[in-house]
């Protein structure tokens, strides 16, 4: 354990290194389509935009803190039992996130039950505090966790976008902001005229199906990836 | 490496501290969550008699204290029993039920007693010009959990005013539509429980498009198990409230 690392203490809170450390996983090392982490989820969750939303927000939450926590613990966890440990941590901020949800938002609770609790199953959660977390000082933790937690999310709202227009004709449908965007008005639209702006183009698409089922996702996904390898030619494995 | 003694202190302590904080954390919330609860379930039965709120109303966006004031001024409540007796507030408390009205009935405990065991949840709804509805609770089984409903009678006991359903864990887009998709439950107004001689048939939920529009409706494609759980729920939910319903029309 010698802390060769100790004359660069006085680095400023958002320095280059530091800057780098939430901007990173955002492209170069995406969590989803570079680490290839937390793809399951990505996978279920993304059928509608507002649920993606409270999830990568989730997800921000329980990853910056179990980094930060796990690195503030970092020298005292004993090795042996680090994995236990780090989900224990894992485990109870995820409950606080299901417990606060249940209380203020019922609605959404509702929705989201089973996909919060799976939070905790989420690898980039328990990748980046094996990784990350339990080498490095808290506040780079914590730094790593937001940004790793906000290129999750972006990724998942990107697909949850397209899932929603193409599926179901709408987007953040659940929320007094509910759009209708595409596709014939269905009846019960039409009837609740209060209720968000409608805009209605295309007035012969048929909602894909396909769209709400998960293999969309993994299509979107791979696209997704195939995008951003072919821009940025540092991630093309070469071997 | 730890010594063992450490790795147990360690963990021991780890463990007290997270239970400490994550207990004090469920008892302190759990009155707004049965609060929130309540008021979810009250927007459930309200969605069944949306049509009867006004025009426009959305049971399930309306403001909590106006849901509350709703169940206050015009909503009986009544906890009927198999063979269509009234139960009292002091027997269903003595169920477990603290509270005792219909909305502290729990349908999930009834589901796992013996048919003849069992209590109902009743609620009557007298709208603001005297026109009653009645609404009916059922439960039954989705594809992978359970799945429940309240129906809403309108005052002849045979025409269905609307309905409104709840599912613990279907697919989202599939199963879960049951609950998400406006449009589907829209198809139960106006259908009856009777077929044309009078014989009861609740109403049906059929693959392929409904053939007989008096107790018929269209099923959700990919969503086959789910659909024949409704249909074989609200069958056998309905059921149990005839003899009560009986007794209210002879009076």
């Amino acid at each position: 354990m010698a802390e060769v690392l100790a004359p660069e203490k006085k680095e400023g809170l958002f320095s280059k290194g530091n800057k780098k450390l939430l901007t990173d996983p955002l492209d170069d090392n995406n969590p989803i389509t570079v680490q290839v982490l937390g793809i399951c989820s990505a996978l279920a969750v993304t059928t509608l935009v507002f649920p993606s939303i409270v999830i990568t927000i989730a997800v921000i939450f329980v990853c910056a803190f179990s980094n930060l926590i796990t690195s503030l613990l970092r020298k005292s966890i004993p090795s042996q039992v680090r994995m236990i440990v780090q989900l224990i941590i894992v485990a109870t901020l995820v409950t606080v996130v299901e417990l606060t949800l249940k209380a203020v938002q019922y609605e959404v609770y509702d929705q989201l039950t089973v996909f919060i609790g799976l939070i905790i199953t989420n690898c980039i959660v328990m990748g980046r505090l094996e990784a990350f977390a339990m080498a490095n000082t808290p506040w780079k933790s914590f730094l790593d966790g937001v940004g790793n937690g906000v290129g999750y999310g972006v990724i998942l709202i990107m697909v949850s976008i397209v899932r929603e227009l193409f599926g179901k004709g709408s987007l953040l449908a659940g929320t007094p902001l509910e759009m209708k965007m595409i596709g014939a008005t269905p009846e019960y639209w039409i009837n609740t005229t209060a209720d968000g702006w409608q805009g209605i183009f295309f007035g012969w698409y048929q909602n894909n199906n396909l769209m709400v089922l998960p293999a969309a996702a993994m299509f979107l996904i791979g696209i997704i990836i195939w995008i951003q390898r072919s821009r940025n030619t540092k991630l093309v494995d070469i071997s | 490496m730890r010594s063992t003694k450490y790795i147990f202190t360690f963990v021991a302590i780890m463990t007290v501290v997270v239970a400490l904080i994550l207990s004090l954390m469920a008892v302190g919330l759990k009155p707004i969550h049965d609060e929130q609860e309540a008021i979810f379930n009250k927007k459930a039965v309200l969605a069944a008699i949306e049509t009867e709120l006004g025009k426009d109303v959305k049971a399930r966006k309306m403001a909590d204290d106006k849901v509350l004031n709703i169940f206050d001024t015009q909503i009986k409540q009544q906890v009927i029993d198999y063979h269509g007796n009234e139960v009292n507030a002091e027997e269903v408390e003595a169920k477990g039920y603290k509270g005792g009205l219909a909305e502290h009935v729990d349908m999930g405990k009834e589901k796992k007693k013996s048919k003849e065991d069992r209590i109902f949840p009743l609620y009557t709804y007298t709208s603001d010009t005297g026109k009653k509805s009645y609404i009916v609770t059922v439960i039954g089984n989705g594809l992978w959990d359970e799945i429940w409903g309240n129906i809403a009678l309108e005052d002849d006991l045979k025409t269905v005013v609307g309905a409104s359903f709840g599912h613990a864990g279907e697919t989202p887009g599939l199963g879960a539509e049951i609950k998400d998709n406006t449009s589907w439950v829209k198809q139960f107004q106006g259908k009856k429980i009777y077929d044309k001689v009078g014989n009861y048939t609740s109403v049906n939920v059929r693959k392929g498009g409904a053939r007989n529009p008096i107790f018929e409706v269209d099923a959700i494609s990919g969503a086959t198990v789910t659909c024949d759980g409704v249909t074989d729920m609200l069958y056998d939910g309905i059921q149990y409230y005839l003899p009560y319903l009986k007794t209210l029309s002879t009076n």
